[in-house]
């Protein structure tokens, strides 16, 4: 199947409003008559159901969860960026859109991003208006706050808990409609099959997690809103639930998958402590704006601090290397995402890590506080104040600015970062790629959608801080319940799907087999154990840096490690009722599919890119190297039976209103 | 370290329940509480046992899926944290560890430590939201401007994370705290106000018809809250409601 992106016909700023104009409406009459599933409650799928259902669309929502409240898109803290220019810096949607696509490093598609721009604006007005208590100055007007790799104050936040904020304003919006009986709620329930009837998608098996029954649940349209699979990699900043099971039923029936290398791994997480950790937490990014990012000169200091004999605070200035400093002196702490994970990454490599585990780096306030004391004190009039006095003075300030992020370290870490400099490393965050959509956000398959992280469309191949919820909320408020008209509108005589047929039966026996398949192996191994295996090869060979020779390798580990697994995985309990373990062997089993098209995809894309970093492709100093002569365009890889065959198709990326640049922050 | 660790397993909603002992050892100062679970979990299932199962998901203090009453108390010891973000390091070795779930009549036990809080929900259905069209046309986010004051204690309010803790540390099991939590992050702001009055009496009514208790003002809920939520709101709900049933046409 060719793939078509339907990009309206038009000047880019006119496309979206001239489309939204065009697309055929349902009458109320006929919206009552047609169901809508909604399968995920984050951002985009709270958001998504509400406005469907408002419209007058029948709804059914499910979520792993034991609430819709609790996905994933709660733990976002930084903020959600909208270009309203509040701050008056001459912020606009075409900077917004600009920034977008360059941080992107030129892998997304000019006229959705574009159209994420115009509705940003949108999102802060509808998120006002349901009570989200965003941060406000003293004169009652909304805050504002920059963010790393833009040049303007566009980011609206909620202390540390923006996403909080906001997933509870779509959660309240959401609860609106199920109270009003728009919207029918399914929580602990987990898609395990998409059903498709004459070619389109029709609905989905759901497992009821609490009773472990299988639900036939029929649609006109199915909307995957499921987040994004960076827990391929075990440990991650996802939680622990997050997976990307409904997006690969819908791979394995039709729908592309775009992109899927393109990961982020973000550069101020708390690193790896044992064998036993479960996940990562990460340290907002704000961070970078004071702490000095460090490692040893010298390797032999390096190692007995490992060894616990040498203290940080003991090292002289002279040897310290502040390296993002020395290699990028324009932009210094404050480079990208991509660039700080990687210039980490190669400190560590090279053996100047500092933990016990050679991988962390030190994040270091201690000038920021002795900066901030002199200030201080000069601003109460001291005069020779003692280096004390300075210091006492300065931790106030730090503590006013990231008071709440130094109690978290100090809670997970048990060290005073006020007292030594903390350890940060690198952890996987957010995924770029996901499944192919077209300017409408449907897939491959036709009925099919795909909303927020789990689609591909508008990070390119890397993704700015702050844009994540903005895309989120744009899909679901403001995108996707429009852009379903097109389809919807053609099956207005359609009928209620009927749960009794062939594909329902069909659907239904493939997930009774797998859920049989695990339940039998009777292995040795808990699911666990090769999900952190699989998260092993994926981290080493598919991570932050990834060459030809390793990815080969990651292809054949995965592949085996996919076979001992369907041989040796011990599942107990009963298929009947309440199973965590099962259910998290069906997650895992679909991880160790993707993990293979993952590195399959980072294999074919000979270049390096945002997220994407290939060692063969890289200037004389080191840095990315991007080849936009062969490489700009997405690529869609179609389920032929195993990941191994993925058949590419690719979508040309095409550029008319900016220009291609080299991304360079020396 | 090694640990004794006595759990409540109870295989369903309407099975028998039971603490059983589990010794432990090789337990790590730097496993969160859910990782030392994870831990026995393996080795469980290395016996043959089936796991432990206990509700859990960000595992970074935001969710508020975890829950677990450790040693007599919501979230185990240590103040403003959750269960997640409890660490091992707070115990010592030999220690016993009693683990149950979160106790009340509103939240009835799915498994093991796992508990059905679904009652949360159908209170804030009850009214928890402004009645706005997600339409994106409504008027410019700054033409109201709220005093940073208000806004401030709106977002204390809003920073409910709907574990349960209060209830599962009531005496009477009351969800006052959580309730009023969610009532006064609109009241407080000039978005929530035309629907105040009506907010006020739908939730706590929902409240009461969930089976929660009643508060008498003990205070425990603020105590073992992870996230700090004040008792000023359960005194600002009061104050609303009285207000709300001398004046609503309801």
């Amino acid at each position: 199947m060719a793939l078509d992106s339907k990009i309206p016909v038009g000047p880019l700023a006119d496309k979206w409003t001239t489309h939204k104009g065009e697309i055929p409406l349902v009458s109320p009459a006929n919206k009552r008559l047609m169901d809508v599933i909604v399968v995920g409650t984050g951002l985009a799928g709270s958001s998504a159901a509400a406005s469907l259902a408002e419209m007058g669309y029948n709804v059914k929502a499910f979520c792993f969860q034991d609430s819709p409240r609790r996905a994933h898109s709660i733990a976002a803290q930084g903020g959600i960026n909208a270009a309203k220019n509040y701050q008056n810096d001459g912020d606009s949607v075409h900077r917004l859109f600009y920034d977008t696509i360059k941080g992107g490093d030129y892998r997304s598609r000019e006229a959705n991003v574009h159209r994420l721009a115009e509705v940003s604006r949108n999102i802060i007005d509808q998120c006002v208006a349901q009570g989200v208590p965003f941060a406000r100055d003293y004169g009652g007007m909304l805050d504002n706050r920059s963010f790393g790799g833009v040049q303007v104050s566009r980011t609206f936040y909620a202390k540390g808990q923006t996403g909080q904020q906001l997933l509870l304003g779509a959660y309240s919006a959401l609860n609106r409609q199920i109270a009003k009986g728009r919207v029918k709620m399914y929580a602990r329930h987990e898609m395990q099959e998409l059903v498709k009837v004459d070619g389109k998608a029709r609905g989905i098996i759901a497992k009821n997690l609490v009773t472990g029954e299988f639900e036939r649940h029929s649609a006109h349209a199915v909307l995957l809103c499921t987040g994004g699979y960076g827990n391929v990699f075990f440990l991650s900043t996802n939680a622990m639930g997050s997976n990307v099971t409904a997006a690969w039923k819908a791979h394995r029936k039709g729908a592309h998958v775009a992109n899927p290398c393109f990961t982020q791994i973000h550069p101020t997480c708390i690193p790896v402590s044992g064998e036993n950790q479960s996940k990562l937490t990460l340290m907002s990014e704000s961070l970078r704006n004071d702490g000095r990012i460090w490692v040893p000169a010298k390797k032999e200091d390096a190692v007995a601090i490992r060894a616990g004999k040498l203290h940080p605070t003991d090292l002289k200035e002279e040897d310290r290397d502040y390296y993002l400093e020395r290699r990028y002196p324009a932009f210094g702490n404050l480079v990208p995402r991509d660039v700080a994970s990687r210039a980490a990454k190669e400190r560590c490599d090279e053996g100047y890590g500092v933990n016990k585990t050679g991988e962390a780096v030190y994040l270091d306030f201690a000038a920021a506080i002795m900066r901030f004391g002199r200030e201080e004190s000069h601003v109460k009039g001291l005069t020779n104040p003692s280096d004390a006095e300075i210091k006492a003075l300065g931790e106030k300030v730090v503590e006013g600015k990231y008071g709440n992020l130094f109690q978290m370290y100090e809670k997970i870490t048990a060290s005073n970062p006020y007292k030594e400099p903390m350890m940060i490393y690198p952890a996987v965050h957010y995924t770029m790629g996901g499944l192919w959509v077209d300017y409408n956000l449907m897939t491959s398959i036709p009925g099919c959608f795909a909303l927020g992280e789990a689609n591909f469309s508008d990070h390119g191949a890397n993704r700015l801080g702050a844009s994540a919820l903005m895309q989120g909320l744009a899909d679901g408020y403001f995108v996707a319940p429009y852009t379903v008209g097109e389809f919807l509108s053609e099956d207005i005589r359609t009928g209620t799907i009927p749960t009794d047929s062939k594909e329902f039966d069909e659907a239904e026996m493939i997930c009774r087999d797998r859920t049989d398949k695990f339940m039998n192996v009777n292995g040795t191994k808990s699911v666990d154990f090769f999900h952190k295996r699989l998260g092993k090869i994926m981290w080493n060979e598919v991570g932050m840096a990834r060459n030809k020779e390793g990815l080969e390798q990651a292809i054949k580990d995965i592949q085996a490690l996919r076979e001992e697994f369907y041989n040796n995985v011990r599942v107990l309990g009963s298929a009947k009722g309440m199973n965590p373990e099962l259910d998290k062997a069906g997650r895992v089993a679909d991880f160790l599919e993707l993990g293979e098209l993952m590195a399959k995809d980072a294999l074919e894309r000979n270049e390096s890119c945002g997220g994407h970093f290939r060692e063969e492709y890289r200037s004389e100093e080191g840095e990315a190297l991007r080849d936009d002569e062969n490489f700009t365009f997405v690529s869609a890889w179609e389920y032929t039976g195993v990941p191994a065959e993925a058949k590419l198709h690719k979508e040309n990326l095409v550029f008319d209103n900016v220009e291609l640049k080299t991304r360079s922050y020396k | 370290m090694d640990l004794t660790l006595k759990i409540w397993r109870q295989a369903g909603p309407e099975a028998k329940g039971e603490m059983k002992t589990y010794p432990i050892s090789g337990v790590e100062d730097d496993m969160s509480f859910l990782e030392m679970l994870d831990f026995l979990n393996e080795e469980l299932i290395e016996k043959g046992v089936e796991p432990v199962v206990f509700d859990h998901d960000c595992r970074e203090g935001i969710c508020g899926m975890c829950s677990l009453f450790i040693n007599g108390e919501a979230h185990g010891p240590g103040r403003k944290v959750t269960t997640c973000q409890l660490h091992m390091r707070e115990f010592s070795s030999g220690d016993t560890i009693y683990i149950e779930p979160f106790r009340a009549k509103a939240f009835p036990v799915i498994k093991d430590l796992m508990v059905d809080r679904t009652s949360f929900d159908r209170i804030q259905r009850a009214g928890g939201y402004v009645s706005v069209n997600t339409s994106g046309n409504t008027i410019d986010a700054n033409a109201i401007p709220v005093p940073k004051h208000d806004a401030d204690r709106a977002f204390d309010a809003a920073t409910c994370i709907g574990c349960g803790a209060c209830v599962a540390t009531c005496k009477n099991s009351s969800a006052m705290l959580f309730v009023s939590a969610k009532v006064s992050q609109f009241s407080l702001l000039p978005q929530g106000q035309p629907e105040a009055r009506d907010r006020v009496l739908s939730m706590v009514n929902q409240m009461d018809l969930e089976g929660f208790g009643n508060c008498t003002n003990t205070g425990a809920c603020e105590v073992e809250c992870p996230k700090g939520i004040s008792l000023e709101n359960i005194a600002r709900m009061n104050r609303d409601y009285l207000f709300a049933s001398l004046s609503s046409n309801k």
